[in-house]
């Protein structure tokens, strides 16, 4: 243990420590060589990499630490119909690179198969203490167990096949306290667009960010890797989240998770891993959560966002001129007159699923908005669960009924309309409420107009065709 | 990896901020296996319009930008995904040298991986060289030994790279190659790891 075998006494944080039981070399002072111990694979950043390695004649160092499958492109109405012709040549072609350099992959037939981020935690590869990386932005969503997890580029990725490791700089650490008591309603989705909205699109820049405070404590993992998944929408490479009993509770059991005969003795082990009191950060923001309420992004980046009793803001309060003019082309690409209240909003299509906001819980929370109630007329309802397994759950526990007999499309897994690498697209010039993390120009197709929400939200537009606040729908919101 | 040590080019500017990698490279253009060929594709939202014909109101296809190898852009250039396709297609387009106030960095790390050299000046700098870029032809003159940026007219600035991306930059070096040096240190690392029991 890194803590205990430091020469030193100096208080650590959860990131100090497993950064520096991951250090294999630091040569001159420069950027240190860092060791991977978990490799995650899909087959939209990948295929050059092995290229590269091929034409190299360079081999893969651990397959037994890298683990691949397939989400991005897959068609989620029959993934087998893949009718884009590239699309299937990057699903053969990672395929054919699994087997010949030995790397286990969790394929389109595979029960294992699912978006790379939520079948990690789902087979317990990702494991607190562990250093995970993927050629993926939203790798940062495993850092929800006490993982230090980012994304990394193509050349990295190569890099890491066949080295097993990455030089890297030491990043800053920032602190980020959530503080207060959220009201019913308020989803983790919720509180990480609600600190975005207020730090901006790149405050995390430069650092890794750790969630602490009675807040994260007492979220379950599931929200948790929502928090922790969009670090990145404000410029963090990693969230952090330290592991509890509730990370255990998550992670035992599951296939590559330590048997139960050790499990305890890696418990202690993953305890200790935490922040020691005295240890201290290179900045800290307090958030308090108890005013905020359900979020709706009205523009092209996530920290364009608003609540949902709140309205459409007006480029001429903005002093600073930049930002004026993205105010004014976000609104423009976004069809949206300053001042219309959100819930004024009409949606023509929902999507629940992606990375962010695809796991049994949220798809649980979802279903209970919908109900016995009926999508409204004129909208397309999609939900996506994020793995072969989450689909499984939920339809023992009969929410794809719930889904269906609203209205809603039930589909199988993948990335579908989180980004639009797929047949799930929207149509130029129509909005989405989508629970999936970006609402970037085109993200969700050419001229798309997405509006990020929590699956909650996502759920309650549905039904009503506009935005509204989920609260008002929900007896149990308003019971409890 | 073609080394960069110093490039005299002209400049392009975009003056937005929070340029993300699905605008510089929408993702319907990932899916092709090869490193090559993403040029093409560029800004495609933005330089073309949906019936495929030019859009003359985007900044690059300003006559007076074509041929530019220098990119001067508004902050946190490069946010968002994590594809590497967004170097490699500016890139394939020409450009070597990419100017902003900050990068998200992501992005930041993958330009050294290809050879581009992203460079933060300061807003100030960067509001200058976008008023600079104005006109046309308008040329800088980077060292990157030296870590200065020039426009031969009296225009001078100083950046900083740390010195390890700048000598993979200078060199060209495979940074693999680099890495496999070090073969021995990792066994070591793994031997260890594993000996103490894989907890950490
Ligand atoms: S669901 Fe979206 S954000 Fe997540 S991995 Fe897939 S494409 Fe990326």
């Amino acid at each position: 243990m890194p803590s205990s075998r430091g020469n030193t006494k100096m208080p650590k944080t959860l990131f100090e420590k497993i950064w520096d039981a991951h250090v294999v070399t630091q040569p001159d002072g420069g950027p240190a060589l860092l060791y991977i111990d978990l490799h995650l694979v899909h087959e939209v950043t990948s295929p050059q990499a092995f290229e590269g390695l091929r034409l190299t004649g360079r081999s893969v160092r651990r397959p037994d630490r890298t683990f691949a499958t397939m989400d991005h492109n897959v068609p989620t109405d029959n993934p087998f119909d893949v009718k884009d012709p590239i699309a299937a040549k990057q699903i053969t072609t990672l395929a054919e690179n699994c087997r010949e350099f030995g790397i286990p992959l969790a394929g389109l037939d595979s029960p294992d198969q699912g978006i790379v981020h939520v079948i990690g935690p789902e087979l317990g590869l990702t494991l607190p203490g562990k250093t995970v990386v993927c050629g993926d932005s939203h790798t940062s969503t495993h850092g929800a167990f006490g993982a230090l997890a980012f994304g990394i580029g193509t050349s990295e990725v190569e890099h890491v096949l066949a080295t097993q490791c990455l030089w890297q700089k030491r990043p800053q650490t920032l602190q980020l306290d959530l503080q207060g008591t959220r009201a019913p309603g308020v989803t983790a989705k919720d509180v990480i667009l609600g600190v975005i909205a207020q730090h901006g699109v790149s405050f995390g820049t430069g650092y890794v960010i750790e969630f602490t405070g009675p807040v994260v404590r007492a979220m379950s993992m599931e929200e948790r890797m929502t928090l922790c998944n969009m670090v990145i929408e404000g410029g963090a490479r990693a969230g952090l989240v330290g592991p509890d009993e509730t990370t255990f509770a998550y992670v035992r059991g599951r296939r590559y998770a330590p048997a139960d005969s050790e499990f305890d003795r890696y418990v202690e082990a993953w305890k200790a891993l935490n922040t020691d009191e005295g240890a201290t950060y290179d900045r800290v923001i307090q958030f308090d959560v108890s005013d905020l309420e359900p979020q709706v992004t009205w523009g092209t980046n996530p920290a364009m966002c608003v609540g949902v009793n709140g309205t459409v803001p007006d480029p001429s309060q903005y002093d600073n001129e930049v930002e004026r003019k993205a105010v004014e082309q976000a609104l423009q690409y976004m069809g949206l007159k300053p001042g219309t209240p959100i819930q004024d909003i009409e949606i023509h299509h929902v999507f629940i699923g992606s990375c962010t906001n695809s796991r049994i819980e949220d798809l649980r929370v979802a279903a209970e908005v919908v109900r016995d109630r009926k999508v409204a007329p004129g909208v397309r309802a999609l939900v996506v669960p994020g793995s072969k397994r989450v689909k499984e759950q939920a339809e023992a526990e009969g929410l794809h009924e719930v889904f269906k007999s609203a209205g809603f499309e039930w589909r199988e897994s993948g990335c579908s309309m989180c980004l639009a690498m797929n047949p799930d697209t929207v149509p130029a010039g129509e909005r989405c409420a989508s629970t999936s993390n970006r609402n970037f120009e085109g993200r969700q197709g050419r001229g798309a107009r997405t509006h990020l929400v929590s699956p909650a939200m996502a759920a309650a537009a549905a039904i009503a065709g506009r935005f509204v606040d989920v609260r008002k729908l929900m007896t149990s919101y308003q019971t409890s | 990896m073609e080394p960069l040590v110093r490039h005299r080019g002209k400049v392009a500017r975009l003056n937005r901020v929070n340029v993300d990698t699905d605008q510089i490279i929408p993702k319907q253009f990932l899916k092709r296996v090869e490193r090559s060929g993403f040029g093409q594709f560029l800004f495609y939202d933005w330089r073309f319009r949906p019936d495929g014909s030019i859009n003359p109101e985007f900044e690059l296809n300003q006559p007076q930008y074509s041929g530019a190898s220098i990119l001067v852009a508004g902050a946190n250039f490069g946010c968002g995904s994590s594809r590497e396709h967004a170097p490699w297609a500016l890139l394939d387009y020409g450009f070597r040298i990419i100017i902003a106030p900050s990068f998200a960095d992501i992005f930041y790390n993958n330009c050294f991986k290809n050879g581009i050299l992203p460079i933060v000046l300061s807003q100030a700098e960067v509001d200058d060289l976008m008023e600079k870029a104005l006109a046309p032809g308008y040329e800088l003159e980077v060292d990157v030994e030296r870590q200065t940026v020039t426009d031969g007219h009296g225009w001078v600035s100083t950046f900083s790279v740390d010195e390890f991306r700048r000598n993979m930059l200078l060199k060209g070096l495979d940074e693999i190659g680099l890495t496999l040096q070090y073969e021995a240190a990792i066994a070591e690392y793994e031997r260890k790891r594993e000996s103490l029991q894989p907890v950490l």
